[in-house]
Formats: structure tokens, sequence, C-alpha cells
């Protein structure tokens, strides 16, 4: 597992600043929400969200369904605009509501659906080979040929998500666990600053869900911060990181799992269910 | 240990070198039956056969041009037969041109119908279209920036799936009325025609005609290997990419829009030389190619060939169209609008991959069954 050591980022990144006002100074975190509040036809999917993640940290959200998650997640990712409240990412730096999905993964936000989704026509190979990080113009792409460094990259992260022997199978016949699998080894693959990762154990074995939170705590012990959304309590254990109960589009609890779970108000909306 | 596949991926597959080998013997063999037989030999292929048959390779481009951006991209054009017919309407005015003072006006500059409506002088985007290298780049520059105009906003303002399909009917449509106009300049309802002669050779000489088969053979297995060559690359898998999960290709980084119209844009600028092609082969353009029917009709070569397979759209185009021709001229002629619409429905429903995408399908089965391919997917389910 040597080749984690070359997914951290890069620290050179170029400074997004100019984009949106910026709040420097106002955070250290990586990722900063604050009051954020998004409504669907006069449903309050969000209620004055906050939270913050830091540089290099691994956060486990948890709440029951409809708690707004995956909402939380659309927001930071440009697909859904908050109604108020401020998304701030890099300390601060940009303020991610002014800027669109593309603009955003750019900077370094990768993000795995709830749904596993992988380019079901595309052999496995040809799914990582789209993700790497890389030249993303179209014209430019026309006359792309691969780098050697590119070929090993793309070895790499097949050995790192175990999927070696699938690469020429095509990704719409791989099983629910291994689209998964590939979906966080394309989020690898774009190398962002900050992985957001939708339930990444729905569907899988319990071998299989031991496996991803260790994959997990690697590419953490990288470098890279992690938000992972996640109902399968066991896994959440696994992580062994701080997590936060969202309820009604809202923080109901933070701190470590043990203090959430003895949390009464999360036993009694979540958990005692 | 580097397991990944460095072997540069071939350019044409084994059904792409039959494609091009086909082709090139027609260019070859067609003229030299043509003009080398007597006529009425057992041999011999009359000129009206060579100009029908160059028609259809033209429609054939025309298919290919459809099948990159719906077959490879998803975008359901209903309106390509007005990049085709902008593409006519260039050649179309180099053509009337070259008519000079043989016209039944005998004048040197105006062609015959501005003559009729009195006009005095040559309007200004008539400039330049009596020489062909001009001309020429307007064969591909007219659709092109329509397409490149049409799809900015189009793709930007991310209008997809029907209402896309819906606007492109409305684009063709209104080019439709707009060069019915006598005012515009076009010819109006009579449209051009009347040619004599393009790059100085006699339109309807048996060797300018059999010439014109052998360039839309070789413009038909260039726009292949174009379209081949953009489709396997990465921009292609791209294309692929955001024909199954749109949404999926913007969170992996890519501007989904410019790659949508960048295909846009070389899928009309081969619609226009298609068209170029095609109006000195029939003599004649006029404002009905760009009627809303013909845009459809389209669709339904490359759905009865195999939508995403290149070949077939082609093959599907003169298969379509040769049925045309054969249902046209007998007893059946007025049926002929029921046959197309119940063949497209028939294709939909019993061959919904068309006839070489049911033959890919059949030959990928038969290699997974030996373990030398993995399963050909079932229609990717379309991502949220
Ligand atoms: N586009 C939308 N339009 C209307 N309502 C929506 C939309 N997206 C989400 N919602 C609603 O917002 C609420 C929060 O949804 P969200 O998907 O964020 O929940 P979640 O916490 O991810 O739940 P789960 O654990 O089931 O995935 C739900 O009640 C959902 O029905
Ligand atoms: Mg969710």
């Amino acid at each position: 597992m040597s080749d984690i050591e070359t997914l951290a980022p890069e620290t050179a990144d170029a400074p997004a600043e100019g984009l949106g006002a910026a709040k420097t100074g106002l955070t250290e975190a990586l990722l900063y929400l604050n009051g954020v509040t998004v409504t669907f036809d006069g449903f309050r999917a969000l209620n004055e969200l906050s939270f913050t993640v830091d540089p290099g940290e691994m956060r486990a959200i948890i709440g029951p369904n409809g708690a707004g998650k995956t909402t939380m997640m659309d927001v930071i990712t440009g697909k859904t605009r908050p109604d108020k409240g401020d998304v701030y990412f890099n300390e601060g730096r940009t303020d991610l509501t002014k800027l669109d999905e593309t603009e955003i993964v750019t900077l370094g936000i990768g993000r795995k659906f709830q749904k596993p989704t992988v380019f079901e026509s595309h052999t496995v190979l040809d799914n990582l080979r789209l993700a790497l990080k890389g030249q993303r113009a179209a014209l430019a792409n026309i006359f792309r040929k691969e780098t050697a460094a590119e070929r090993e990259r793309i070895d790499e992260i097949f050995e790192t998500i175990k999927l070696t022997e699938h690469r020429d199978r095509l990704g719409g016949n791989l099983s629910h666990g291994q689209k998964q699998w590939l979906e966080i080894g394309m989020l690898l693959a774009q190398d962002p600053k900050l992985l957001l990762v939708d339930e990444p154990v729905a569907g899988m074995t319990d071998a299989e869900t031991a496996q991803t939170a260790e994959l997990l705590r690697e590419i953490n012990a990288n470098g890279h911060s992690v938000v992972v959304v996640e109902h399968d309590m066991t896994f959440v254990r696994d992580l062994g990181v701080r997590v936060l109960c969202l309820h009604e589009g809202s923080v109901l609890a933070e701190g470590t799992l043990d203090q959430v779970s003895a949390n009464e108000r999360v036993i009694e909306v979540y958990l005692g269910r | 240990m580097s397991t990944s596949d460095t072997r540069p991926p071939a350019l044409l597959g084994t059904s792409g070198l039959i494609f091009i080998a086909v082709l090139v013997a027609a260019a070859i063999l067609v003229p030299v039956l043509n003009l080398l037989t007597a006529p009425g030999s057992a041999l011999h292929v009359p000129t009206y056969v060579v100009s029908l048959l160059g028609k259809y390779l033209t429609y054939a481009l025309l298919a290919l041009s459809v099948d990159l951006i719906w077959g490879y991209v998803g975008i359901l054009s209903l309106g390509h037969g007005a990049f085709f017919a902008l593409g006519g309407y260039a050649m179309g005015m180099y053509l009337m041109r070259q008519i000079g003072t043989r016209g039944v006006y005998g004048d040197p500059i105006l062609p015959d119908f501005m003559v009729f409506l009195n006009w005095k002088e040559l309007p200004w985007f008539w400039y330049g279209f009596d020489m062909f290298p001009f001309a020429a780049v307007m064969v591909v520059l007219a659709p092109g920036i329509l397409a490149l105009v049409f799809g900015w906003f189009a793709f930007r303002s991310r209008v997809t799936g029907v209402y896309l399909s819906i606007i492109t009917q409305a684009m063709t449509f209104a080019l439709l009325l707009a060069f019915f106009r006598n005012d515009m300049g076009f010819g109006g309802n009579n449209g051009l025609t009347d040619f004599k002669d393009i790059l100085g050779f006699n339109i309807q000489a048996d060797g300018t005609r059999a010439t014109l088969f052998a360039l839309s053979a070789l413009a038909l297995a260039l726009g292949y290997v174009l379209c081949r060559y953009l489709v396997r690359s990465h921009f292609g898998k791209v294309l692929i990419a955001i024909r199954d999960a749109e949404t999926r290709v913007r969170f992996t980084g890519y501007r989904a829009e410019n790659y949508k119209l960048v295909a846009f844009v070389v899928s009309a600028a081969l619609a226009g030389i298609a068209g170029a092609l095609y109006v000195p082969q029939v003599g004649i353009i006029n404002p009905s190619e760009f009627s809303p029917a013909n845009s459809i009709e389209i669709i339904v070569w490359v759905a009865v060939g195999g939508r995403g397979t290149l070949v077939g759209a082609a093959l599907g185009a003169v298969l379509v169209n040769y049925a045309k021709t054969y249902f046209t001229s007998g007893f059946l002629a007025p049926y002929w609008l029921f046959m197309l619409g119940g063949l497209f429905v028939a294709v939909t429903l019993f061959l919904p991959k068309g006839i070489v995408g049911t033959f890919y399908e059949w030959r990928d089965r038969r290699k997974a069954a030996t373990g030398e391919a993995d399963e050909p997917v079932a229609e990717p389910r379309p991502a949220e």
C-alpha cells in the first residue's frame, strides 16, 4: 500500500483568491458552512446548517433518512444553490456558492454519489482514465496521448481499489459493491483535497465494508480531507473519527461516536428507532 | 509491473475496414462500369444510376454526422437537414454564378431569379461565390457557425432531451420559412437550379457525374475515419460518458457543454459537406430541404442501421433510401410515408439497436461466451 503516498494533494495549489468575496482570516477550516438554508417548495431540507472541516480531517456524518445529508453535499458541490448562508473553501478564500460544479471540482472537491454512478458503457480502465487528474479541455483531448506516468498512476489506483482483474470489464457489468469501489477509485484519480463520499458501503458485504473503512483511512492518512455520510454504525466506528449527526437540516450532535450515540436526542430520532 | 494496455487502439475495426474497402471499390468500379462499358452491355451502369448512388452516399454522410451526436453524445437533433441544406445552398450559389450569360436573361452577374425580381445588384452575401474555394469554405462555415451559435446557447442553458429536439425542429422550420421568401435572395420557392457547369466541367457530362460519385464515396470514407478517430479519442470517451451520465461528467471536472458544442459543430460541418455534394448530383436545391420531416427521416435511417455504430448509420441511409426509390416509383408510392413510419416503429420495437448494432451485440455475446470479452451492457441507465 506504499502507493498511497503519492496520493497526497498538491500543496502548491493555485490560490483561489478573487473567486467570490473572500473571508480570509475568518476561518482556518478547509470547508466552512455557516447558516446554510435550502428550501424545496417551502420544505426546509437544510435549516441554518453550520459546521467546519479542518485540513486533513476525516469527518463522518450520520442522521436519519431525509436529514439533509445529500442536500448538504449538493450545496458544497454546486449542484444546489443555498437560499442563504455561507459556504467557503480553502481557509475562507473561496466562496463556493458563486461557482459551478466544474469549477468546484477543479478547486479540489471530489464527490461520490449516493447511487453509484460510473460510466456504464466504458471499461473500468476507461472510467479511471476519464477521472484521472489532467487535461479537461475539449479540443486538447482530441489529440491526447496517455503518458507512462498516467498508466502507472492508474495501475496504482487499481491495486488500491482491488479491481485490477476487472479492468477490461464494462462499468455497467460490475456488482454494486464493485461500482462503489470504482467510484472511490475515480475520486482518487481526480486527486482532490476534499472527498465527499455519500454512503460508500451501501450494498456491501461485511468484509467489503471493513475494507472500505480501511481504504478511506488510508486516503485520509495521506493528506486528503474526507467527509463520509453513512448509516452503517459498524463502519462509522471503524473509521474512528469525529461524528456529526444531522436531523431536519441542522446539527443535532457532534463529537466522538460514543458521545454522539449517548446523546438522548440522537437516540430518540435516529439510533433508537 | 505495468498491466495497463499500452497498445494504441486500432483506428479501424473489421467492419470499418470492410466499409472503407467497399467505398474504395465502389469509387473505382462504378465510374469504370459507367464510362468504359458500352451502353446496353450487361455490365454498363447508366449515368442516372451513378447519380442516384452518389445521392445515397451523400445521405450516408449526413446520417454519419447525425450518428456522431445522437449515437455518441445522446443529442437527438431533429434539425440536421438544415445544416445539410445550408451546405447545399453554398454549393448551389457557386453553381448559379457559374451560369453567367447562359441564363434565360443572359445577365453576366445576376442569376435569373434576381433579374426576374427586378433586382439591380447582387446582394452582398452573394459576393465571392463565383470563386470555388470561397464557396467550399462556406460549405463548412455556414452550417458550422449556425451550429456554434445554436449549440452555444442551447448547451450552456443545459437544454437537453425532448426540449433540445424540439428547438432543433424549430430551427430548421424557421429556416424553411425564411428560404421560402423571395426577398431573402436565395431563389425563394424555386430554389437554385439550371446549373451548367462545375469548375469548368459540364455538370451533365458522364465524366463529371462519375467524378462526383467518386468524390462522394471519398468524402464518406474520410468522414467515417474522422468520426471514428474522434469517438475513440479521450475526447470521444468523454462524449460517450456525457451520453450515459452527464452529471457525473461535470463532477469529474469536464465542461460537458464544450464537448457537446465541438461535436455538434463537427457534425454540422459534415452535414454541410454532404449537402454540397448532393446538390450538383441532383441538380437543384430548394427550401423543401429544410422541411422538418426531412430531418426526422435522417433519424429513421440511423435507427435502422444502428445508432452509435457509424457504419450502421451509413448503411441505414443507403438501405432506407433504396427502399424509398423503389417504393415511391411504383403503385405503392402514396403509402411510402406510412411505410417509413411503420419501419421506424418496427425497428424501435423489435430491433432497438438497428441492423449493425444487433450484429455487434450478437458478436460480443459470442466473444463473452468464449471469455474473450465482457458481456455487452444493456442500455445504460441514465444517471440522476
Ligand atoms: N430536489 C429536491 N426537491 C424536493 N425535495 C428534495 C429535493 N432533494 C431533496 N429533497 C428533500 O429534502 C430532504 C433531505 O433530503 P436528502 O436527500 O438530503 O436526505 P438524506 O439525509 O441524504 O437522506 P438519506 O439518508 O435517505 O439519503 C428529503 O426530505 C428530500 O425529500
Ligand atoms: Mg442521502
